[in-house]
């Protein structure tokens, strides 16, 4: 990793430059003044309102169901990123390209989808509904169309690696006698931990954020099933300033401080990799 | 290379041409959510009026939200030439927080600044399956009722006075007993919609709740839209006048110059053409000759106003301000 | 890449698998997409094509291309400028700088509008200044382009950083050595070198600018046919009752979609078919 160059390209002053008034005007600046706004609030204040009963209870909502979610896309994006580089089926390719939908499709689109296919009268919901499975309207849909709109991450992180490993040492593994479930744990699991590490803390962020998927089949109730987004728009309509900054801030907070953690963890398993090649 | 640049600048300006250029006068009229249908005719009604009267073409733009978010966006510089929102605390806080009106925007027009009322009714599903004919009924366990978030909801607002002024009533005023009815109300309701119609659509699409409260026009125009053979609707025994407040929004009417436009909008609204409009979309109106030839679409029940209940000022600071009553009843809920 | 899809037949577990994971694709993705297109056409071509062509809906198409393009441009611009930086130098910082231009990936798009109406609402930090200048920024279309711009600007950078820390920069080096300037590097050797992944990246960012939802209607106000994008305009026509009409639209939405997951295929044949250079590689793998 060390480059020992002599001749240093140019441009360093002024992409430096042009690289931090960007930053400076479109990511500080604003949430600066949503700092500015959530701190001219007093300690004891900030407080009430950033953890007062309705807004913990979005907090679990919302951690509680992008964690549920995280678990969805991991068993789900496993299996498919198995499938899809260990097999040849017909349908393949539309497989594969059809997992980044998800990352194209604009949410609101995908709200009002699922709304549609999990209501009492939708396609899948009519079914469900009668088995005592009720997802619109229910955390169990939250979580869904938080694990809808993050479904891609483990796949495309883990799909690379597996996609690389050696088929041979699997083989060679095989031949020797172990059984395939004992070869995936000691073999094959080592090298995707660490991406489907990274693909689920992805997903698990994506999924705190998510607005629009979700506000269409949550059902948006109080204590039950009104995520931190919602709330924070909420606030904003009730003209309620003060409580939609420190809400805000507590999200931005949680948000920088995992962006921190994962490329630390990422940072982390790196030198680990190098250290033990 | 060049000439693909040239083409695509050329239509980076088109574009910004198109959203930038205004060749005639417009109004914007930001109103509340279940106006979406009456506007829809209004504004055109009245571009074509003032074609007609000054030559003047002119087109009235429109956004539909929730009031009282409406009622912040323009505070916050959504530039509307008038307003037509459901609550007066609504237009009261352009005067109050962002100066946009004076404080007297009240006497500038006829009836307080508010051309048509309505009241609260209930939607039920055809043939009332769960037997519901008044508030005592909403209160039953196993009963689901749909009505919006009374905090950023004018339907939703006036849904929860009326609950609290039958319960008074019904109770003398004992105000532990009010509440306990209220907390039992808020407990049936499954979903708080942001506006009016995420309500309607919540109870006539997803079809959830056995009983929908919104206003008697918004009733009447879901059977109108659904027919009559999917709803059945009534206003119940006691129920609250919602006055609807309307505004020229003095300081940006001013800025766009718009002024002279804007007032004779609001002036529309009370001239029997408007009235005729508002009464098919089935408003209750102020012109009595139009209240006549439609006043077998509205029954007659026993209505309190904002005004009985102790004014917008107090029914805010008791009921929708943090931990009031509302909140209260909504914390019991989980 | 084709190496591990050579076996000739599957056991019964593979099968399983397989049938399980398509099962789950089409729970999860097939039926709501099917979806959204069979409730567009539910009541038949002529009621699409009147919902389609209504002058709000095409006011909304106009509005959410023009955006799209500027946030595009604007964001392409700054990847490229910004992935040269990161790339090619290392200063204290550097990692930071990184992680700010990341975190509006990482934070929810509501709080960005949030923080937005803070600076440009009237009764913000620069609200009074602006009215009084007569320039509109929040509710109009200078907002929704500024806020698009913000939820999408790391998604270039987040394509090419890799694609350049990959591949090295010893050809720039060489080409430095002998007398190249800046831009002519930059345009002759590094561009061509990292196109798949800034192709890429630029489609990225443009479906997410398309479908920007939570941040844009905390600063558009909808007024419509002016400031109504078409994810707003889908929630519009959702709530007048005319759930038909908002599906139609959403159908809009999802073909622009498909067209951009169809031209990312076409890309990774041609692009395996010429060189190594892998987009799906360095699509989702771009976490550093």
């Amino acid at each position: 990793m060390i480059r020992n160059r002599k001749p240093t390209l140019p441009g360093f002053k002024l992409t430096l430059g042009l690289t931090i008034l960007f930053v400076s005007l479109v990511i500080l600046f604003p949430l600066s003044a949503l700092t500015v706004k959530a701190s001219s609030l007093g300690f004891k204040d900030f407080l009430s309102l950033a953890f007062n009963a309705r807004t913990l209870s979005s907090y679990y909502v919302t951690f509680g169901c992008a964690f549920g979610a995280m678990l969805i896309d991991l068993v789900f994006g496993l299996l498919l990123a198995w499938i899809l580089t260990r097999y040849s089926f017909p349908g393949k390719n539309l497989l594969d390209i059809a997992m980044d939908l998800p990352f194209t499709l604009p949410t609101a689109v995908a709200g009002i989808s699922l709304a549609a296919v999990f209501g009492a009268h939708g396609w899948l919901g009519q079914w469900l509904e009668p088995l005592g499975i009720k997802v619109a309207y229910t955390p169990l849909g939250v979580t869904l169309a938080m694990a809808f709109v993050s479904l891609p991450f483990v796949v495309r992180t883990v799909q690379p690696v597996l996609q690389e490993l050696d088929r041979e040492v699997e083989e060679a593994a095989t031949t020797l006698g172990g059984s395939p479930i004992v070869n995936f744990w000691k073999i094959i699991f080592p090298e995707i931990r660490s991406p489907a590490l990274v693909g689920a803390s992805l997903a698990y962020i994506r999924g705190l954020g998510e607005f629009g998927a979700v506000i269409y089949i949550a059902g948006n109730l109080p204590f039950h099933t009104e995520i931190t987004s919602l709330l924070i728009y909420i606030r904003l309509d009730e003209h309620d300033y003060p409580s939609a900054a420190a809400i805000a801030m507590v999200m931005l907070a949680v948000s920088l401080v995992l962006l921190l953690a994962l490329q630390a963890a990422h940072a982390y398993s790196q030198r680990y990799l190098e250290k033990s090649a | 290379m060049n000439k693909t640049y040239r083409y695509f600048a050329a239509g980076l300006l088109l574009l910004l041409g198109t959203s930038q250029l205004r060749a005639e006068t417009q109004l914007l009229n930001v109103s509340y959510d279940v106006a979406r249908e009456l506007y829809g005719q209004i504004d055109p009604a009245f571009a074509a009026y003032w074609k007609n009267k000054t030559g003047e073409s002119l087109t009235v733009k429109e956004s539909f939200g929730g009031s009282s978010k409406q009622a912040r966006a323009v505070v916050e510089g959504l530039e509307a030439d008038v307003v037509t929102l459901n609550q007066v605390s609504d237009v009261e806080l352009l005067h109050k927080q962002g100066g946009l009106i004076g404080a007297d925007w009240q006497k500038q027009f006829p009836y307080n600044s508010s051309p048509y009322y309505s009241v609260i009714g209930f939607v039920v599903r055809k043939g009332n399956p769960k037997g519901i004919k008044n508030w005592d009924d909403l209160v039953k366990p196993g009963v689901q009722v749909i009505f919006p978030n009374p905090k950023t909801s004018g339907n939703g607002r006036y849904t929860y006075l009326a609950a609290w002024a039958y319960a008074g009533k019904k109770f003398n005023g004992d105000q532990a007993k009010v509440q306990d009815f209220i907390n039992k109300l808020v407990a049936n309701v499954p979903v708080f919609d942001t506006g009016g119609r995420g309500a309607t659509t919540t109870f006539v699409e997803r079809q959830i709740g056995d009983v929908l409260i919104t206003f008697e026009a918004e009733t009447l125009g879901i059977q109108k839209q659904y027919g009559k053979d999917k709803f059945d609707v009534f206003v119940p025994g006691l129920t609250i006048a919602a006055e609807f407040p309307v505004a020229v929004v003095d300081k940006y009417a001013a800025a766009h110059k718009t002024a002279r436009q804007a007032k004779a909008f609001i002036e529309y609204l009370y001239s029997p053409e408007a009235q005729d409009i508002l009464a098919r979309n089935f408003y209750r109106v102020r012109d009595n000759n139009v209240a006549a030839k439609y006043a077998s679409q509205f029954p007659n029940a026993e209505t309190v106003t904002a005004e009985q209940l102790g004014g917008w000022e107090k029914i805010g600071k008791t009921h929708f301000s943090d931990g009031g009553t509302f909140d209260q009843a909504v914390s019991l809920k989980r | 890449m084709k190496r591990h899809d050579t076996t000739p037949t599957l056991g019964i577990s593979a099968r399983l698998l397989i049938g399980a994971g398509i099962a789950a694709s089409l729970f999860l993705i097939g039926i709501p997409l099917i979806t959204i297109f069979s409730a567009a056409f539910k009541e038949g071509w002529q009621v699409y094509w009147k919902n389609i062509s209504q002058p709000d809906t095409l006011a909304a198409i106009r509005l959410t291309v023009f955006a799209a393009l500027v946030s595009v441009l604007v964001n392409t611009v700054f990847g490229v400028i910004a992935a040269w930086l990161l790339a090619h130098f290392r200063f204290p910082g550097r990692k930071l700088l990184l992680s700010l231009i990341e975190l509006p990936l990482s934070m929810p798009s509501i709080v960005a509008g949030t923080a937005y109406l803070f600076i440009y609402g009237a009764q913000g930090w620069l609200g009074p200044w602006l009215m009084e200048h007569h320039l509109k920024i929040m509710f109009a279309v200078p907002g929704i382009i500024l806020i698009t711009v913000f939820v999408t600007c790391p998604f270039v950078i987040r394509e090419i950083l890799p694609v350049m820390e990959s591949q090295g920069q010893d050809e720039e080096d060489a080409a430095h050595t002998l007398g190249a300037n800046g831009w002519q590097i930059l345009l002759r050797i590094t561009l061509p070198k990292i196109r798949w992944g800034l192709f890429y990246g630029i489609m990225l960012c443009n479906a997410r600018a398309f479908g920007e939802f939570g941040a844009v209607s905390v600063v558009s106000g909808a007024i419509r046919g002016e400031t109504s994008t078409l994810t707003l305009q889908v929630d519009q026509l959702y709530h007048d009752y005319n759930s038909t009409g908002a599906f139609a639209s959403a159908t809009l939405l999802a073909l622009i979609t498909i067209v951009t997951l169809m031209i990312k295929l076409s890309i990774e044949h041609s692009s395996t078919a010429k060189s190594s250079d892998s987009i799906t590689s360095s699509s989702m793998a771009a976490e550093s």
